[in-house]
This record gives C-alpha cells, structure tokens and sequence, in this order.
C-alpha cells in the first residue's frame, strides 16, 4: 500500500472540504482499502468519515425505511425494525461476504462504489430507493450509472438511503462459487404501485428486467417467468458462468425469490 | 506408557498454533533487516530486449537491485531437475535451462526477472515499479495437448517434448487388446491445480561477515536436501557454513519441496549486501509462481473377457510440465504415475506412455498425491465405466478383478507386500448403507435433485523410497531417512528426524513411538526438526514417507538406546546384558525383583561413577552418554489401499452439485494415532473433491492465469461438506517394523474419481473436472432437462 495521510471528519461540510485533489472518502475500507493495498488505487488522503455523527442508525417509518451511510451490513442485518418492515433487505445484509466484512462494511461505501456484483444496489432499485447525498436527493433509477460508477459528483457524499417499504420482497442469491459475490443477484418487491425487479451481477452494472416486471405484474407467481425470454446479450462472461449461464440463472433466481416472498 | 501405538491422543502442537503463537519465517525479524520485492514477468512468453533499473536505484530506500546479469556474473546456478528420467528410444530428458533471475528471456507470467532490495517493502514495491524492462512478445502455449504443434519455446527442444516415457509391454499388451471380448475406451483431463499452502512462501537469507555463514530461513518441507542443492548446483554457499532453518510451516503439499528463484536469491543478495534480505509471498505471488499441479490429457483403453475379467490397459498421457522443469517434475507424471494406473487389479498386462511438454505456464510438480491421484483417476474412472458397460454392479466387477494373494508383483513395476480389498470394499459398503441407494436415490428425486453413487477403490505406492530403487531409475539422491534420540542427563529426551512437520503432527505422533518404545512420558520427548544445524541429514517429508521411514529410523535409534542401556544396567545389576530384559521404561533383571529405570540409566551414562549415593559405573568399553543415530533405508514402498464412496445430489435447475454423504474406509496398516489420521484423511478428502469439483488453474489465450486470486479460484470450503464417515482394515505394512503404511496423501488420491462417478452416475454422461455447475448445466440440457431448459 502507498502511504497516505489519514484525516477524520466529524461533519460532512468538513468531509467535503478535506476531499479535495487525491483524496477520497473512507467508510468501512472493505472494498477500498483492499485496492489501494493491490495497488489497484492511490489517494493521497482518505477522509474518515465515520465519525460524522448522524450518518449512522435506521429511522423507521410506515412508509419507509431511511438508513445511514455508515450503518454496517451487520446493523442492518441484525435490526429488528428491518426484520419486520423489510425483512428481505435483512436477509440480503446477512448474505454480504463474511462477518468481518458485515462488522465494517457499510451500505453507503457498499453503493457509492457500485461493484456490478455488490448486493445492495439491487436492493436500491428494487425498493425504489432515494439516495440522500449532501447536495441532493437522487431516486436510485438515476444513481447507477455504469461498473463502479454512480452519479455523484465529487466531493458529494451519501448521508442516507431511503427505501420503499413493500408489500411483499425477497432477494435470491446464486453466489460466485469462489468469492461468493453474486454470479446473480434477483430482487423481486412488489410495491404499492408497481412490481420492480432488479439484477445484480450478471452485467457491468446492477439493472431492471423489464420483461420480468410486466410478467410478475400480471401474474405473480413463480411459474409467471416461464415464458419469459431471458436474452444473454450484454450480460458478463467470465470463467464462472457465460452470460447464457447466467440469463437462465436469472430466471431461477427469480423463480426462488417470487415463491419466497 | 504402554499402549501408546493407536492412542487418540489429543495434538501437543495444537496449544502454539491454535492459539496464533507459531513462529512462521515471516514472523522471524532480524536485526539490521531488509526487504526484497521481486519484478516478475507480466507475459507469458517474451524476449527481454532492455532492462533498466538506473531510475529504481535512485529511488528512496533502495539498497540494491539483481537481474539476470548479476546472477551470471556471480555464477550462480540454475534451477534443477532433481531426478531425470529417459525417454523411450533411450535418450536423457531435456531440460531448459532456468536462471534465477531471468536473462534472455520469460516463459510464464510470474517469471522471476530481477530482485530490488530497500530497507522497507513499501520502498522496494514502489521502486520496483520503476525497473523498466522492455519485453518482445512472443506467441504463447498454456494448452497441455497444443503443447507438441506449437512452435519451439525453448531453444534445441523440438516440439516442446521433453521426454516420451513409456512403461510396460507394449507388444503384449497389443496382443491382449486383440484377443479382447470387450474394450473400454475413455478420454480425460485431470485439471491443473494450485497448491495453496495456508502459509505463502517465505525466505529470508542472513549473511553473517565475520564467520562467514549464512543463514536462510524458508518456508520448507526439506531443509536439508535444499541445503544440498543450493551448495551444490546453485553455488550460493559451501554446506558447512551454510545452515537452512525450516522454522514452522503452514502446509506443503509438495509446493515446498523445491529450491525456488526466491531461496537463492535472497540467500545471495544477502552475501551481496551484507544485511539479512528477507522476502514473504503475497497470495498473488504464490498463485502465480508455486509449482502446479496435476495437468494430465489422457485416453485410456481396458481391455475385457465378456464376463467381466480385465486382461489388458493402456494408458497414453500427456503431462504438462508448465514453462521449466523442477525438482520432481518429470518423475512426478511418469514413476509416480505410471505404474499406479494399474490399480489394485489383477491385470496381466499393460503398458502406459507420457509425453511431458513444456507450455508457458507455471511449472508444475508434486502436488499432494503426486501422479498417484492422476493415476486413480484413470483406472477408478474407467473401471466404473467397464461395469456400466458390461451390466455389472460398481461393487461386484472390482472385486472380480481385485488381487487377492499376497506378496502380488504387479505387471509393470511394484511387488505389493500386503492388503485385503475385499475387506475394505465390504466395510464401505455396509458403512454407506450401499444395499438403500436406490431408495435415497428417489427420495432425492423427490425433490428436485439427480442423486449418484461414486466408488473409488484406490491404492498408492508411498513411505518414498528404497534408495537403490530409485536412484536407479534417476533419482539424484537416496531416499532413505535419519533419527537421533538423544537422552539428557535428567531423563528427558530430545529426538531428531530428518522428516519435516507442516500439519502431519510429528510432535505428536513420533513422540507416542518413542514414549511407547522407551517408556518416556511423552510431554518429556521433544521432536526436534526443520533446522540443518541441529539434526542429522535427513530427506524430509513428501510422499507419505515420514512415518513409514522416518519413523522406523527413529524406531532403530530407540533399539540402540535399549540395547545400550541393557549393558549399563547389567553393570548396575551386576547381571548380563542378555539377562536384562526392557519393558515399560524399566531394565528389569530376569529371576530377580533387580531393576533401574531408563532415567537412571540415562543418568549413570552421564555421570559415570559415585556421586553421593548413587554408584553407576560404566562397563568397561562402554562410552559415555546416551546418543543413538540411526539411517533407515526401505526394502520397499508402502502399499495404503482403502475404498471411497460418495453421493451427490444435482441440482437439475442450476446443475449445482452438493455432496451429501462421504464414506472412507482406509487400510494405513498400523495407525499410531487415529485422531491424527482422520485429520489427515479429511484434509486430504477436502482437496479432492476441491479438485473434482471446484478447483481450476485457469490460462486464459494469452497465458495469463485469471484464477489468480480467491476471487477466482474456487477453494472447497466446509460448508461444502457433509460429515465424512471415517473407518479402517489393517494389513501391517511388512517392509518396515512399525507395519505403518502412510496416510497423507490417501484423501487427495481417491477422492477425485469417487466424487466424479457419483456426478457422472447422477446425471448420465461424461463430465470433466471440475464439475462446475455451469458444465453440468450444459450436460443436463444437452441431454434434455426440461428442468434445465427452463
């Protein structure tokens, strides 16, 4: 690892001041601090930013569920508010890498780096989530942009992520057999207005299926994906599952996700 | 202290490394210490036109830099080939030669091309960065069976072959072929592997200027033979100024064998500098540049009588010995190989040829099991496939074939001493509750799953080696072992072995035979290894050979204490040495209620006279001290034999393959301890069906490895497993006095193709390891799933 100088913020008009030239912010470190020691990437200084009072906790409503950017997977995992609101986000906080990486990891740090195979965005876009930034709110249809890119500009940091209480939800995992990242990641919620799917790992970047949608809004059933044309094209090939591999995996995993739910 | 042979005694060396307190080269820190990071090469076959450091020496921190050039100037040697084999028109093996640091050119990505040297790692990684080197690239092979139509990569070896092997009565085994009823034709892959030591090489050298030694810790299984190949064919020090320290080791599984790049390099850039240079892998590193394994492409023929009885076998491998040839690369695919594709069936005749091929690549070597696994793969895979064919039972058509009588010379090379498989099948069978299959078999049906059976009736040739045997056929040192007890004037024992412990327990194990043997509690014995400077030159541990060999040498030590201590306690007595009889650590003289134990015998042999009470005169001729050495050679290898079976279930929606019940019943002839056993054989049951079913070396076209890190290289791991049923037959071993067998390696040899029969058998043909679940997938739909298609 290069070195770099160490800097903690305790508000996040501070933080944004400190960001400047080759810095970046530090949250959890589970995905930073292994590329800067691959030497993947290089800052000059991290902003520690965990120790921003406010950033953290779950605050919920009827309607939805508003968690902090530095809540751990581990909090979420264990909160009993989310357990009963939404118990699939749990489930999905639950099934992220290995206790070590759910005590530190957080979901803000989880989303702004918007790994194609990282769970939570999936979760974002299926519950209709808003991210809540310094300078703005973004609905989740606009945050993810593209493998490791999102929408926030520099310096913008993630205070909260506000998800869509559903009617009912699931996430169907079919992890990566050696990292255990998703291979693909289905999240089915059927909302008061709409039924949203989202799918994580099979592209270069966590996406709708809009043809999976359309079935599960007319009939919401397991069987209601049988019919429905899964393309391959665009989807990832990589020495663990062709991208055909992983068009039926989608179908599967929905499959499960649906009758779980 | 009787009865200690067989005891399930809990690990004396669990305490340290349970608890993080063992002391791994890496956590060795010396004085004045300084860092190596090596520049490896990003191509998997290149000429280098230009390397420049002048900007890299300039940077913070840098003490030195060595490339290529250095190494020649200095006269350091090669990497060797430790025991080379002829082919079959009767010419020597080739073999590139392999610098140290790269020259001329790179032949694997990870090839080791020059060494920076900083006084902290984050300097010499950021100068390292610095060193410029221009490479030519050149077209690159990593596939095992393009290896011989590919152009030549190394200069004067055409075809890239470097040697075509072969074994057996070629023309008797032609004329079975053709007399046959019936012939059993199968292709297959035995995927490349990667070793994946829980501990990454280590090495540190330490140049000491004023006495001239020099020290290298390093993370190995052998101290001592590493010793003597970096004094006698890398030039780095003469060996008695030269000391190798082997401190703990966190797992071998052959990848430590080798004298690597990075031993003697360090070792010379410390003589170089005159400072300790120390250098520890990253898991990358080790990914990239610890030998492989495996790697075979193999067709396969049995030939048959209509009712069932195998009368010939031929065998046609091709082995890919990666970009170099190590220490036991080429004898790892071909005796270690060849003669065990026969199984442990009466077959009359056979012959089996491997061609070894060069391929940019990680050179490959031992690898737990070392062609013995490759081997059981073959005979294991085609035997099941000859009874699907011939409608027998999996159970019936092996005992139909099995040898019965013993000693049974084998048609290619090995005399079995003992074994009795029907035994170990039977118990198997009982044990895995074989007779309900079927009805396991449906109920998996039920839900959703394909279920399948698997045996693998293995059997290994290890306790390596009768050192006439082998350096007969190449071999370039003796395989025997040594042991040293020494008692301590106060009655505690030290005990050396030449063998080496990296999780096979040594501390406990040898400590239960010399305490069973001497009548020493066994927290008073201490195994003693891993250091040239304190022991005996011995051989190390591979091949199951530390018990077989190693143990009897220590066996032989403690019958020249007893027979030591019989002439002093019959001094003592005031009987005759043939009077005294031994027994639970007491030297009793016969007819008399006269005895002296070990401890003061121990005693008078260091104070040889009156001290206060105690007279212990010595008999005249007799020396003082009681220090016995001992050097076992065997008269033959050891034959461990046992049956595995497996079942799995499939998932027909996925193609997902879950093992759901695990039978061993192994013949280890006798066990000292049982509980250290079934670690092993787990461990060992692990890596197989990490081979079968998950893990893959992957090359990509270019040659670059792209299972280069945990992110991609799939490592069994426990939840993958159901609790493993674990039994034993016992046939005692009758070339060494323990009866032992060897039991390391067993788990990784037959696991393989019981787990691969058992997927095979659930979903219905062929499938290649690892059995992935995409690969199976595409099996399943190939053959009509709807489940699969959907």
């Amino acid at each position: 690892m290069k070195s770099f100088n160490f800097k903690s913020a305790t508000n996040t008009k501070e933080a944004a001041k400190l960001v400047s030239g080759r810095a970046t912010f530090l949250a959890g470190g589970m995905s930073l601090l292994p590329a800067i020691k691959l030497r993947l990437a290089a800052y000059s200084d991290l902003i520690n930013i965990k120790k921003i009072k406010g950033l953290s906790g779950i605050k919920v409503s009827s309607k939805s569920i508003k968690i902090g950017a530095t809540t751990t997977h581990a909090e979420v995992a264990g909160s009993k508010e989310v357990g009963k609101s939404i118990p699939s986000l749990a489930v999905l906080a639950e099934g992220i890498g290995d206790p070590q990486v759910r005590n530190r990891g957080t979901i803000g740090g989880s989303i702004a780096n918007n790994d194609p195979a990282a769970d939570y965005p999936s979760a974002c876009l299926a519950l209709n989530a808003t991210i809540h930034t310094s300078k703005r709110k973004i609905a989740a249809d606009k945050f993810f942009k593209g493998m490791f890119d999102t929408d926030l500009k520099k310096g913008e940091l993630i205070e909260s992520i506000e998800f869509e209480v559903p009617e009912k939800s699931a996430y169907a995992k079919y992890p990566n057999p050696a990292s255990r990242y998703a291979i693909v990641g289905v999240y089915v919620a059927k909302l008061k207005d709409n039924v949203r799917v989202s799918i994580t790992g099979a592209g270069s970047c966590v996406f709708r299926s809009i043809e999976i949608e359309e079935a599960l809004s007319s009939n919401f059933s397991p069987s209601a994906v049988d019919n429905v044309n899964i393309s391959s094209k665009g989807l990832n090939s990589d020495i663990h599952a062709s991208a055909e591999y992983r068009a039926h995996i989608i179908k599967v995993m929905t499959r499960k996700a649906v009758s779980s739910c | 202290m009787a009865n200690l042979i067989g005891a399930r005694i809990e690990r004396k060396e669990d305490k340290k490394f349970l608890t993080g307190k063992g002391r791994y080269t890496a956590d060795i820190n010396l004085a004045n210490q300084t860092y190596a990071y090596f520049v490896r090469s990003p191509h998997a076959r290149a000429k280098i036109t230009k390397l420049d450091h002048s900007k890299a020496m300039k940077a913070p921190g840098v003490i030195d830099i060595f490339t290529g050039d250095c190494v020649v100037k200095d006269k350091i040697g090669g990497l060797i080939c430790g025991w080379k084999i002829v082919s079959q028109d009767g010419k020597d093996m080739k073999c590139p030669p392999h610098p140290v640091l790269a020259k001329d050119s790179v032949n694997f990505v990870g090839d080791h091309v020059a060494v920076v040297v900083a006084e902290t790692l984050e300097q010499a990684k950021n100068a390292a960065e610095l060193v410029n080197v221009s490479y030519k690239l050149q077209k690159a092979v990593t596939r095992t069976e393009e290896a011989t139509k590919f152009e030549n990569i190394h200069e004067g070896i055409d075809n890239n072959l470097s040697f075509d092997f072969l074994l057996g009565d070629k023309g008797k085994t032609e004329e079975a072929f053709s007399k046959a009823d019936k012939i059993v034709k199968l292709d297959l892959v035995n995927n490349r592997l990667i070793p994946n030591a829980m501990e990454p090489r280590a090495a540190i050298g330490d140049y000491n200027t004023s006495s001239d030694e020099l020290t290298l810790y390093t993370a190995s299984q052998n101290p001592h033979l590493d010793r003597l190949i970096m004094s006698a064919f890398n030039a780095v020090h003469p060996e008695h100024k030269f000391r190798i320290v082997a401190p703990d080791v966190g797992g071998g599984f052959g990848s430590k064998i080798n004298v690597y790049a990075e031993d003697v390099v360090v070792a010379y850039a410390s003589k170089k500098i005159g400072r300790p240079v120390k250098w520890v892998a990253e898991r990358s590193e080790s990914f990239m540049s610890d030998n492989h394994g495996r790697d075979h492409v193999t067709h396969a023929e049995l030939a048959m009588t209509n009712d069932g009885k195998i009368t010939g076998l031929k065998v046609d491998t091709i082995a890919n010995l990666g970009a170099y040839s190590l220490v036991l690369a080429a004898v790892t695919p071909t005796y270690l190989y060849a003669p065990l594709v026969l199984g442990i069936y009466d077959i009359p005749v056979a012959c089996c040829t491997v061609k070894g091929v060069y391929t940019n690549t990680a050179p490959t070597d031992a690898y737990r099991g070392a062609g013995r696994p490759e081997a059981t793969y073959v005979i294991e895979r085609i035997v099941t496939q000859a009874a699907k064919e011939m409608g027998m039972d999996q159970a019936e058509f092996r005992k139909k074939n099995f040898i019965k009588k013993f000693p049974h010379q084998q048609c290619l090379v090995h005399n079995i001493d003992s074994g009795d498989y029907d035994a170990h099948l039977d118990k198997a069978i009982e044990l895995a509750d074989y007779k309900n299959f079927e009805n396991r078999r449906s109920q998996s049906a039920k839900k959703g799953k394909l279920r399948g059976i698997g045996f693998s009736t293995y059997f290994e040739a290890c306790g390596v080696a009768p050192s006439a045997v082998v350096m007969s056929i190449g071999a370039g040192v003796g395989l025997w072992e040594s042991a040293e007890i020494r008692f301590n004037p106060t009655g505690n024992v030290s005990v050396f072995t030449g063998t080496h412990s990296h999780g096979q327990s040594h501390e406990t194990t040898f400590a239960q035979i010399v305490g069973d043997k001497l009548g020493v509690a066994i927290e008073n014995i201490d195994i003693v290894h891993g250091d040239t400077d304190k022991g005996p030159f011995g051989m190390g541990t591979y091949g199951s050979r530390s018990l077989t060999v190693g143990g009897t040498a220590i066996v032989k030590a403690c019958d020249k204490i007893i027979a030591k201590g019989k002439k002093v306690a019959a001094k003592m007595l005031e009987g005759k040495p043939e009077d005294i009889d031994f027994k639970g650590g007491e030297f009793i003289l016969k007819n008399s209620n006269k005895k002296k134990t070990i401890g003061e015998i121990a005693f008078a042999c260091y104070l040889p006279g009156t001290f206060g009470d105690v007279k212990s005169p010595l008999p005249e001729g007799v020396e003082p001290g009681l220090i016995e050495t001992s050097f076992f050679d065997p008269s033959n290898f050891s034959f461990p034999s046992g049956t595995h079976i497996c079942e799995v279930e499939v998932d027909e929606e996925t193609g997902e393959t879950k093992l759901v019940k695990y039978t061993v019943v192994d013949d280890f002839g006798t066990v000292i301890n049982p509980l250290v056993v079934e670690g092993q054989v787990h461990g060992g049951v692990a890596q197989g069906v990490g081979q079968a079913l998950y893990e893959n070396a992957h090359y990509d076209e270019s040659g670059q490895l792209t299972s280069a890190s945990y992110m991609d290289y799939t490592m069994p791991r426990a939840d993958n497993f159901p609790q493993i049923t674990l039994d034993y037959t016992c046939t005692p071993a009758t070339s060494n006095p323990i009866g032992a067998k060897g039991c390391g390696e067993a788990g990784t040899i037959a696991a393989p193709a019981a787990v691969m029969n058992a997927v095979i058998d659930a979903v219905g043909s062929d499938v290649s390891m690892p059995a992935t679940a995409e690969k199976v997938w595409k099996v399943l739909k190939k053959n009509g799933s709807k489940k699969a298609a959907a």
